[in-house]
């Protein structure tokens, strides 16, 4: 297992190295002078001289890109243009709040997905099935920001029950988190409804059935266990996505996490601020692979003798 | 071979290509209606999806009035005979900005999708035929397959600036790898059959056996992709035009009209509600077509109750996959 683990590890460190790779020569396209834009656009031409080398934008672009991985190597991504603090203390912070909306739309999401796909399943092909099916494409159908906007309409101004930004209460969780979640649930639902229905039409399961086995059981016991294996991976991949895709939510409920940072560091062209916030992304979406796929292993012995 | 060369030369041209064409649009229409009654979700997903198109498309003779017509004293009107859909803050008819709007989420996700597929197709062509490419450009594809659309789509923006030719690159450069993944896995089999050995054989350049034997065989997934990507656009361009960050406000575009509703909605809650409508519509549409064309051509599905309803949108498919390019069978006899 933990061979399995850190061999998983070092074939995501070429991966990574890409990441990095791509985030600091894509910025270089970027018309304009950074070091004038780090001074702003009054500033003298000697300042812009001064913070060109304080920068280090005076050197060539690939001793730039050495001190660029040296810096991520030692925990440094630079300082941010606008607020002038190390990049660092500005994401961490925000990338907690973000992890912790997203485990909150993650635990929301697989539960309510899973228990709305069994239903589905079981009940193929009734009125609940296609209830299901059309309530699972109108969630994959609706705009986060406009569903963000009609909650907050209702609870917050008309009914006044739910606050509608910041993250001072737990009630202020509510709303950030069924946005979030909306989509992931009808995309969950719809996993387990289709791996469950293909489950159910195996063999073991007739066998199951035929020993006289309570449906609950056959349902619960045989045929869940082997549908969730897929399932299993469709929510983590949906939990990477979370981390980064809470973008909209975040601007809508003004959550103050790494995708308002983003955006308002898009915004102000704060170009260290966007490849921090981009590396942290791309870090978490290969961590929370790696752990999908440990995960797969316990659930699905098979796949570690491969 | 030769006489038959010559025999064409005299005969008019019209006479040759009206008949193959013919007979398959007349079954196409055939196999659509049979869709329409075995899928009826997405037969009315797909009008939803056309009533869109020709809205965008008529758009300048449909809206009552001009989208960008500033009528201060009307400002937040509420539905009425004179402004069907009420107004925004500065008194413009909204029911014309919706109409208009549509015309722009058109423009964007059609030139965006559609760049995409043609560079994502080719990338994925070339990577599963010449194994050298394949490392790179599969890396390269599942590293920008690893960030969520919006991110991808703010990071390009970041580069670029805002506008709408901006934001329609970076819808395009997002979806590419999503293409150049099933060109991929696609041509890897067709590779395979003995029709590209028979191509390889009789001395083809690789550029025309992929012109002519192996596009034409993977078009058919090609364009259920894109049936599905399209509403996955034109999300992605309200939600950065939402952010400030996509098409500039003055036009009329469904996000941007929800970006400026966030001061006004207590006041007029109709302003948010229009445009959130109006897209959820389409993309609703787009998304329930997409999939009831999906499940038809699954072909795990086959043994299911839709059985053998199924093989009638397969071969629609492949109609629509010859119809595009019509040398499946025909270079063999060169």
């Amino acid at each position: 297992m933990a061979s399995f683990v850190a061999k998983r590890l070092l074939a995501s460190v070429p991966v990574l190295f890409l990441v990095v790779t791509l985030v600091f020569f894509a910025f270089q396209l970027i018309p304009g002078d950074a070091a004038r834009m780090y001074v702003g656009g009054y500033a003298t031409e000697e300042a812009v001289e001064a913070a060109r080398h304080e920068l280090g934008l005076d050197k060539p672009v690939l001793v730039q890109y050495a001190n660029f991985l040296q810096g991520i190597v030692r925990g440094d991504l630079g300082k941010s243009v606008q607020t002038r603090r190390p990049v660092v203390q500005e994401i961490v912070p925000s990338f907690v709040n973000t992890v912790q909306l997203s485990l909150a739309a993650i635990i929301l999401a697989s539960t309510l997905g899973i228990a709305l796909g069994t239903v589905a399943a079981i009940k193929q092909g009734t009125f609940w099935d296609h209830l299901m099916t059309v309530v699972a494409l109108l969630g994959i159908s609706v705009p986060v920001f406009w569903l963000g906007l009609m909650m907050a309409y209702y609870f917050s101004v008309t009914l006044h029950v739910l606050p509608s930004a910041g993250k001072a209460t737990w009630q202020a969780f509510l709303m950030p988190t069924v946005c979030l979640a909306v989509f992931s649930v009808a995309f969950i639902t719809r996993m387990t409804r289709s791996s469950l229905l293909e489950i159910l039409g195996q063999d073991f399961i007739r066998t199951a059935r035929a020993k006289g086995l309570r449906e609950s059981v056959v349902v619960g016991g045989h045929a869940l266990r082997n549908a969730l294996v897929p399932v299993v991976t469709v929510v983590g991949l949906r939990f990477g996505y979370m981390l980064g895709g809470a973008v909209i939510t975040e601007q809508v409920f003004a959550w103050p996490g790494l995708g308002r940072l983003l955006v308002t560091a898009v915004t102000q062209r704060d170009i260290p601020m966007i490849q921090g916030a981009l590396l942290i992304f791309g870090a978490s979406f290969v961590l929370v692979n790696l752990a999908v796929d440990v995960v797969y292993t316990f659930l699905d012995p098979r796949i570690r003798y491969r | 071979m030769k006489a038959e060369t010559g025999l064409n030369k005299v005969l008019p041209a019209v006479s040759r290509v009206e008949e193959p064409t013919s007979r398959p649009i007349e079954s196409l229409l055939n196999e659509a209606l049979e869709f329409a009654r075995d899928y009826k979700l997405a037969a009315a997903g797909a009008i939803i999806a056309f009533l869109f198109v020709l809205t965008a498309i008529f758009a300048p003779q449909l809206a009552p009035m001009d989208p960008d017509a500033v009528n201060v004293r009307d400002a937040l009107a509420p539905p009425s005979p004179l402004h069907l859909l009420g107004t925004d803050n500065q008194g413009r008819d909204l029911l014309s900005r919706v109409i208009w709007g549509a015309r722009m989420s058109l423009y964007i996700s059609l030139a965006a999708i559609i760049s995409s597929a043609i560079i994502g197709a080719l990338l994925g062509m070339l990577a599963a035929y010449y194994e050298r490419l394949d490392m790179w450009i599969m890396r390269l594809m599942d590293i920008l397959l690893a960030f969520p659309a919006i991110i991808v789509a703010l990071t390009i923006i970041a580069i670029l600036g805002n506008g709408v030719n901006n934001v329609v690159i970076a819808i395009a450069v997002y979806h590419i790898p999503q293409y150049a993944r099933l060109a991929q896995g696609l041509t890897l089999s067709v590779k395979q059959s003995t029709f590209v050995e028979a191509a390889v054989a009789t001395g083809n350049r690789d550029s025309a056996i992929m012109a002519r034997y192996i596009l034409p065989n993977i078009m058919a997934p090609l364009i259920v992709q894109t049936t599905l990507l399209i509403p996955a656009a034109i999300m992605t361009a309200a939600g950065l035009s939402f952010l400030g960050l996509g098409v500039p406000p003055p036009t009329a575009e469904w996000g941007s009209m929800l970006q400026n509703s966030l001061q006004w909605a207590s006041l007029a809650p109709h302003v948010m509600v229009v445009p959130g409508l109006a897209l959820m519509l389409v993309v609703f549409g787009f998304n329930v077509m997409g999939d009831g064309l999906r499940d038809a051509m699954d072909p795990r599905l086959n043994t299911s109750r839709r059985g053998i309803r199924t093989n009638a949108l397969m071969r629609a498919a492949r109609h629509v996959g010859s119809a595009a390019t019509p040398a499946v069978a025909a270079p063999a006899a060169r």
